[in-house]
Formats: structure tokens, sequence, C-alpha cells
């Protein structure tokens, strides 16, 4: 690892304060990527901004219907979250299936997101449920806030403050995961509410997307029937030792027709 | 950059200096001689560096030593309650021949006594194998891993750790 400037900061203000104007800043919220991507001297940023001081940022509040969870709101905070498992079960299972133990008891929501990998479970949820993305300068819908590989509609120096997931009537999600990094190989999200389904995809392609035919299908028949002869095409999904392209869009689905079993449980 | 770095581990106060990329697993092992806690992978994944921090156990070679900044670390070293006996979870490993080459033991003992306390004591065998995701063994196939663990769960709540 490159050695770099580490700044903790107490309020938002001051962590928004400490990346201003520095290019080659890093925001480290849980670090469970950040710190092994640094092991490996892929990045090297010239400060690193510790956000794990800020309290302000950690919780989980039921508001309206929905919930909205705290940027810094540990997984395994989230797992077992009453509230969580209450308003929308299927987001307090997918928590729970993140990583293992010891990375649940660090890794956060805010980070996750923010960092749009491929494979990572939250932005499936984010995309599938609608949700808005709260920031210190703003809001985000979820449509359109990942926008590929590693990258957000964020903009430099923008930070999560936390993510308000509305209620759906019906939810679930189903992962592939990788055997060894638990990563998702592929995971889908599926969520009925009233206005319409939505099916959204991790794992498969450079970052979460939707799946079309398949939301269609389900707005007029919510059953697993509904979409077994929908094909998503292998093109551009990604491939490597794990699984090949068509191996993956052949899983989503799989994992999309196991989800919406669940969700009608 | 060099700072300054205080924390509580084993319930003893440490302090030293370090670089702001310094892992909580080199302080442990290079600036306090405390060799207990190994580095296996390095890449998060295989668990033989678990500790408690603050009482959630985390990888230690996934977090700065300058973010354990005043907080409460316990390693392997810390769980015997004296130099002639050994913790619960310690003697249900020794007891089931749960270890070989023993260069996981430090990570497994230190996540299994962490689930034992998140299931309140109350741990079956479907439980515990799912729970040990987080720690690699290459050496015994988990099985005697997985029989102390249930042998320990009880005795943790009888001796009240």
């Amino acid at each position: 690892m490159y050695d770099f400037a580490y700044h903790r900061p107490k309020t938002l203000a001051d962590a928004a304060a400490a990346l201003k104007g520095k290019d080659e800043a890093r925001a480290m919220s849980g670090g469970m990527t950040l710190i092994p991507t640094l092991k490996q001297r892929l990045a090297k940023p010239s400060d690193v901004v510790d956000l794990g001081g800020i309290k302000e940022l950690a919780g989980i509040k039921v508001e309206g219907s929905g919930v909205t969870i705290g940027a810094m709101t540990k997984h395994y905070d989230v797992s077992v979250s009453p509230d969580v498992k209450k308003t929308i079960p299927a987001l307090a299972e997918l928590a729970a299936m993140i990583g293992d133990p010891a990375v649940r008891n660090r890794g956060t929501i805010g980070g996750s997101v923010a960092n749009s990998d491929p494979a990572a479970d939250y932005p499936a949820a984010v995309v599938a449920l609608n949700a808005t993305i709260n920031t210190n300068a703003g809001k985000h819908a979820a449509d359109g806030f990942f926008k590929g590989l590693f990258e957000t509609a964020l903009k430099d120096g923008e930070l999560i403050t936390s993510v308000s997931f509305p209620k759906p009537e019906k939810a679930a999600y189903m992962k592939f995961r990788n055997p060894a990094s638990r990563y998702a190989m592929v995971g889908v999200f599926v969520a009925k509410t009233k206005d319409g389904v939505r099916v959204a995809v991790t794992g498969a392609g450079p970052c979460v997307f939707r799946v079309k035919a398949m939301e269609d299908a389900l707005s007029k028949n919510f059953s697993s029937a509904a979409i077994k002869d929908i094909k998503v095409p292998s093109k551009d999904l990604n491939s490597d030792i794990h699984g090949s392209a068509e191996y993956r869009a052949h899983l989503v689905g799989v994992m999309a027709r196991r989800a919406v079993d669940a969700a009608n449980k | 950059m060099t700072l300054s770095v205080a924390m509580t581990v084993n319930g003893k106060a440490v302090s030293g200096k370090v670089e702001a990329r310094t892992l909580l697993v080199q302080f442990l092992r290079e600036n306090l001689g405390m060799t207990g806690t190994h580095v296996g992978c390095d890449t998060s994944q295989c668990g033989a560096c678990v500790v408690d921090v603050d009482g959630k156990s985390i990888k230690s070679c996934t977090m700065l030593a300058v973010q354990a900044e005043g907080t409460k670390v316990t390693t392997i070293e810390g769980l015997a309650p004296s130099a002639d006996k050994l913790h619960p979870m310690q003697e249900a490993f020794r007891e089931n021949h749960a270890l070989q080459c023993g260069f996981c033991t430090p990570g497994m003992v230190m996540s299994a006594i962490d689930m034992v306390k998140r299931h309140n004591y109350k741990l079956d065998e479907a439980t515990v194998r799912h729970e040990l995701e987080g720690n690699l063994c290459r050496c015994t196939g988990y099985h005697n891993i997985v029989k102390a663990i249930l042998a320990a769960a009880p005795a943790m709540k009888a001796a009240g750790v």
C-alpha cells in the first residue's frame, strides 16, 4: 500500500472540506473494498478521508411507509434491524448475504452504493425498490445513478448521507454467489409496487441494470411462469474465470424466477 | 504520514507511532509483538486475522491501525483467564482436535466466540457451518471445528463468558 494523508473528520461538513480541491483524495466508509484495493496498489490516493467518525451518518429510521438507512450503517445492523425486517424483509436478507460476518461488521450501505462494484448487492435493491440516494448536495433517483463500472452520478466531493427505500408490496433478492468471495455472480432483486414491477440485476453486467421485458411480463402476471421464456442477451455481460457471459445470462433468468417465487411466498 | 495511535489491547492501554497505511494486524504483530493474530491471505477472505474491536469481530488485515484509535481490541492472546486455564472455546478446540496445522486457529476461535454470542449461546450445526463462511481452514475439513464450537457454546454460557 502506498502511504497517504489520513483524515478522520467528526462532521459531514468537515469531511466535505477535507475532500475539496484534492483530485486524488478518496472517502472511506467501511473500507471493505478500498483497503484491499490500496493493498494491491490499484489506487494511490493522496488523502483518505475516513467517514467512520461521523455519527450523524449511521442509523435506521422508519419514514412514512418506508425506511431510510444512514450511509455509514453496517450491513450487520441492517440485517438484524427490526425496522428493516418489518418494512422490507428482502433488504435485511440481502444485507445478511454480503461477504461474511466480519465483513458485515465493517462494510456500509453508503460505501457499497457509492462504489458501484459490478458484483455488489445493494445496487440491485436500490434500483429495484426505486430508492432515493440522499447526499450532502441533494438527492438522486435510483434510475440513472449507477452509470457504469465503478461509476455513479456522484460529483467530486459529493457524499452519500442516506438511502431511502419505499416499502414494496412484495420483494425478494436471489443471488448466485461466487463461492470464494461471496460476491454476486448474478443477483436479481424483484420488487412489486403499486406503480408496477421492477427487476434489477447485479453481478452480470458492468453495473446494475433493469430487465424491461421481465418487468412488463411480471406487471401483467406476477408469477415465475410469466418470465420463463424471457431470455436476457449475453452481449455486453461479464465474462471471467468464474463464468461466461452466456452462463451469466442464463443465471439471470434462473435467479429472477426464484426471486419471484420467493416474493410470492 | 506518521501518526500516533492509542487503543486498549486485551485490557492494557497501548500506543505507538504508525504510518497512515499501517494495518491493524501489522500494529498488533510488529509494534506490539503479539503474533497470535495471523495473516493468511491478506485479501480479506481467510479470516486468520480476525480480532474483536469494540465487541465486533473484524478482519484486522482490512482495517487501518489508525481506525482503531480509542477502541478496545481483544486478540487471541487476551482470551485465556490465566496461564494455566484456557477460554472455553480454546478448551473445546483442544478437546475436539479442531486444529491440525493451527494457522487458521486464532481467527477461527475469535470468530467462533463472536458467533456464539451473536446467537445467544444457541447454535445448531447448519448455523455454525454457514457462519464460518469468513474463515478458511485447509487441513481439518471443518468437521471438528464445528464440533468444538457446538461444544463450547454451553460451556461459555456456564462460565459466563
